[in-house]
């Protein structure tokens, strides 16, 4: 294991950030610390970054006991969300600041430096300054500079939170590409489940200063662990007293079979190649049902609103029921 | 129209021309569409406000100066009480600001960066030089300090060490004055670019000192800059307090701006004006310099 945490105690004055959380995170993979805002995923981060401290509770980094090391002393990259560049400083020498203060040789770092800034495709840019590049660029930059000093692991916080959506899907593709080339311990934090589900080779989900589940992405959009996870990970709707993805649910224009329940359409809304149907049933005290089909669905059964549909789990969907959930 | 107010710049040419002629008043200052009236007599009750009370007092000091001829002027600063008063004067400045540039950013870092209890009651303490009377500074610092009933100062006398009529004294009257300039300059400036940048140099191996010189410094330089130009003006200027704990004693220590009061109390007009013309031109070139170097920083 490269990075293990046990028994971490994080309090802020009366809240608790972290409770009593132990997690290992797997040597040379992606992992993603996924959870709401304020569920304590970045103050993990920034614990095991030596940023934080924690109250109780131990870090191991690569076997090395780290809790109580300054965190110039972990060799750990970190990437923070508003990307933090020097700003007085170029691009080059941002990223030659961890070469610098290891005193490495002129030569050296100056071709190190050249290497990464081609790595992260910004060689062009190396005598710019950052107020001089785009967020995603930045964000490019911080990375680089993360990586000059050969980190033992790699720590990004929210890493792309502040890039508007397309830059953000292109970095997030492009990281997942770096880390294949690079091969260091990476964990980041998101707040985006597609985002963890995309990129991550596993994935932590963090609630309320707790962890719900640790997994690979399939394992956690297919066996949920609790109705927490499930809803999370995507959207969920209560069909029968359990919960179930609505694109999981099968619609028909007459009743197939009797597990389909009747019901109206009471409003339809198309987004691209998606249609969502929310289902008002005829069952009394049930719920109204959310399902989306594709377009072609749609058209095929002639859906609109105000139509009676049956409808039912599809065959072989994961359903959750709630009560697992309390715990 | 959607796109036209995300991206204003990209819509405009296929925007027919009458919408954007139509557009571009609302996207001036609101001033610009008040009566000329009204701006008329704002700006000259502006101009008139500032000649009043700066320019036109300070500019007849100069004029005072000069009258009986720069030659005379420059020869009454030579005179030895004058150049000892100039001395001194530069003397206790020096320290002063140095004192106060070393402290103030070692609090503003404190105030800025770290939590601890009483923080809210230091950061008020650090405010009442500037609304206590320097005079009474003086007068505070006397009763401490003075060797013959002192609080501190019996013991300091008795190891030597005299600070009430002497320098150290004046020294800490003045640093006392302009103890908050630096860190009102410094603490807001600190507060707006954040510790990530330190954080990040931490990460990277970088330890407190060096992360202090390679980070934290340039970012806030300026800031210090202009803490460092406004200690100066405010110590060099420094009357009151100085006055008090110096004993005020011909060729001995008094200060420039006491040697002022001084000649114009002893009917020495031409030396008092001539004083207080350097004084004013010291402080005046102070803040040209400031503006000269400030805004090559800014095009960065």
């Amino acid at each position: 294991m490269s990075i293990k945490v046990s028994g971490v105690t994080k309090k802020f004055g009366d809240f608790v950030a972290l409770d009593d959380i132990s997690v290992d995170l797997p040597k040379g993979q992606l992992t993603a610390l996924l959870g709401p805002s304020g569920g304590g995923k970045s103050t993990l981060l920034r614990i095991i970054a030596g940023l934080e401290d924690a109250d109780s509770g131990t870090v191991t980094i690569e076997g090395n006991e780290a809790t109580h090391l300054p965190p110039q002393k972990r060799n750990v990259g970190f990437v923070f969300q508003h990307y933090a560049a020097f700003k007085h400083m170029s691009v080059a020498k941002n990223v030659a600041f961890g070469l610098e203060i290891r005193k490495r040789p002129k030569a050296e770092t100056e071709k190190r430096v050249a290497e990464l800034l081609e790595l992260v495709h910004l060689s062009q840019f190396s005598h710019r300054l950052p107020a001089q590049l785009s967020g995603g660029q930045r964000q490019r930059m911080a990375l680089a500079r993360a990586l000059a000093v050969e980190p033992t692991v790699l720590l990004l916080d929210e890493p792309f939170g502040a890039l508007d959506a397309k830059v953000r899907k292109e970095l997030r593709d492009w990281l997942r590409r770096l880390h294949d080339e690079v091969h260091v311990t990476t964990v980041f934090v998101t707040h985006d489940q597609e985002e963890a589900l995309e990129v991550a080779d596993e994935i932590v989900v963090i609630n309320d200063g707790r962890i719900e589940q640790v997994g690979t992405p399939d394992q956690l959009y297919d066996e949920p662990a609790s109705e927490f996870v499930m809803s999370f990970l995507g959207p969920v709707t209560k069909l029968n007293g359990r919960l179930v993805r609505p694109h999981d649910i099968d619609v028909h224009t007459t009743p197939e079979d009797s597990l389909g329940k009747a019901g109206k359409i009471v409003r339809l809304l198309r987004v691209g190649f998606e249609v969502r149907l929310t289902v008002e049933l005829e069952e009394a005290d049930h719920p109204d049902v959310e399902v989306t089909v594709t377009r072609a669905t749609q058209r095929h059964l002639n859906l609109e609103e105000g139509l009676r549909i049956w409808v039912s789990p599809t065959n072989g969907a994961r359903t959750q029921s709630p009560i697992r959930a309390v715990n | 129209m959607a796109t036209d107010t995300l991206n204003p710049a990209s819509a405009e040419p296929t925007e027919p021309a009458t919408s954007s002629r139509r557009r571009k008043p609302t996207g001036r200052t609101g001033y610009t569409r008040e009566p000329a009236g009204v701006r008329w007599t704002l700006r000259v009750i502006a101009v008139a406000y500032v000649v009043m009370l700066v320019a036109w007092p300070t500019v007849l000091v100069f004029q005072r100066a000069l009258e009986p001829g720069l030659g005379a002027a420059i020869d009454s600063l030579r005179e030895p009480e004058v150049v000892h008063a100039l001395y001194l004067t530069l003397y206790v400045t020096f320290f002063a600001v140095l004192i106060n540039t070393v402290f103030g950013l070692t609090m503003s870092i404190l105030l800025v960066r770290y939590d601890f209890p009483g923080k809210r009651i230091l950061s008020t303490l650090l405010d009442i030089p500037l609304s206590i009377s320097p005079v009474v500074v003086g007068l505070a610092l006397v009763l401490v300090y003075n060797g013959r009933d002192g609080w501190f100062g019996q013991s300091l006398e008795k190891a030597g060490f005299q600070v009430i009529f002497a320098s150290p004294g004046m020294i800490m009257a003045t640093v006392f004055v302009a103890l908050p300039l630096v860190i009102r300059e410094v603490v807001p400036v600190l507060e707006e670019i954040g510790d990530d940048q330190e954080q990040a140099a931490q990460s990277l191996g970088a330890n407190w000192g060096q992360t202090f010189r390679r980070i934290t410094l340039p970012g806030i330089k300026w800031a210090v800059l202009y803490g460092v130009v406004l200690s100066l003006a405010r110590s060099i200027g420094e009357f009151g307090a100085v006055k008090i704990v110096s004993g005020n004693i011909a060729g001995q220590t008094m200060t420039a701006s006491q040697q002022v009061e001084d000649a114009y109390q002893n009917f020495q007009q031409g030396t008092a004006y001539a004083v207080a013309a350097l004084l004013a031109l010291i402080a005046m070139a102070c803040l040209v310099v400031v503006s000269l170097l400030r805004p090559k920083d800014e095009e960065q």
